[in-house]
């Protein structure tokens, strides 16, 4: 246990070495997440799209695309 | 390059390549990581806060080079005028930001107990500012017309602008006194760095490179589903099918 808690300690640089692994790490997946949502939400318009044009139906155009 | 171009094409590619990349960049984080925050060593004279190197100069790294992407990805949508060139420069901007948003806080984190500041408005620090600004003006002038080509034409224009700032980037650090330290890898003699040092730091760039490569395939899915989706739209609203694929409406 003392050397895991010397290993958080970052010999007294705790308050910058984590921060910085910590910040990339939530700029990055939050990145990840935003893109594969997006991508989701397009592919599921168009398939609503598709399906609306084979039967006819007019289609949901009114609905926004998210579009960053 | 007109091989890869083409959108269909380029969705079989990227089907093939994105396993690959996803896999291989959450294998490459954790065996980083672990050799960054542990079997690494801590320096003799920066002691443990040496371990901000292994995200910050990836960061950098990839903040130039997804801006060269952009640049090369611009150029090939002005002169040929290619749609999926267009939308890929409009996917790499975000990346680019955030990898230069990571450089630039982690720098300042790296900053405070090594030099005692979180800023200084030096010549690195200032053209690497300057390099986040072209890709927030990148984002904001893509979306700022409701006629998206002229959006992505200005905003292409804007990054070849940029381009003129990534030499100034890289070379500051020789042309100017400054605080922050000479480039230690790619010297021409052999590296500055012990190899316990340069295998973190090189397999924290690689988790990064396919990083990029995952996120890019994604958010340029996602630019070729919202292209159809305005395309079937305007077929929708005007009644004349064959119109709609001039230009890159």
């Amino acid at each position: 246990m003392g050397d895991f808690s010397t290993w958080l300690a970052m010999g007294g640089y705790a308050a910058f070495v984590w921060p910085s692994y910590a910040i990339t790490a939530v700029l990055l997946i939050g990145l990840l997440v935003v893109s594969l949502w997006n991508l989701r939400r397009g592919e599921a318009e168009l398939a609503r799209n598709d399906r609306a044009g084979r039967t006819g139906a007019p289609g949901r155009r009114d609905r926004k695309v998210p579009h960053p | 390059m007109h091989r890869f171009a083409n959108p269909a094409r380029f969705q079989r590619l990227a089907g093939a390549i994105l396993p690959w990349s996803a896999g291989l960049t959450v294998l490459l984080s954790i065996v980083g990581l672990w050799f960054a925050l542990v079997a690494s060593p801590p320096d003799y004279q920066q002691s443990e806060t040496v371990r901000i190197m292994y995200v910050h100069v990836p960061a950098a790294w990839m903040a130039l080079f997804v801006y060269a992407n952009l640049a090369v990805a611009s150029a090939i949508g002005l002169v040929w005028k290619h749609p999926l060139a267009d939308l890929a420069a409009k996917a790499m901007a975000p990346i680019g930001a955030t990898f230069t948003g990571v450089c630039l806080i982690t720098g300042a984190l790296w900053g405070q107990p090594m030099w005692g500041t979180w800023w200084v408005w030096d010549a690195r620090l200032t053209s690497v500012l300057i390099l986040f600004f072209f890709y927030v003006g990148h984002i904001a002038l893509t979306n700022a017309f409701d006629d998206p080509t002229r959006g992505t034409r200005a905003a292409a224009v804007l990054a070849l602008v940029g381009v003129v700032n990534l030499p100034i980037v890289k070379f500051s650090v020789d042309w100017w006194n400054t605080l922050h330290q000479p480039a230690s890898i790619t010297r021409l003699d052999a590296p500055a760095i012990h190899p316990s040092m340069l295998t973190p730091l090189l397999l924290m760039a690689l988790a990064f490179f396919g990083y990029y490569v995952t996120v890019l395939i994604l958010r340029l899915r996602h630019e070729i589903v919202c292209r159809k989706l305005r395309a079937l739209r305007l077929t929708q609203g005007m009644g004349a099918p064959a119109m709609v694929e001039q230009g890159g409406s």
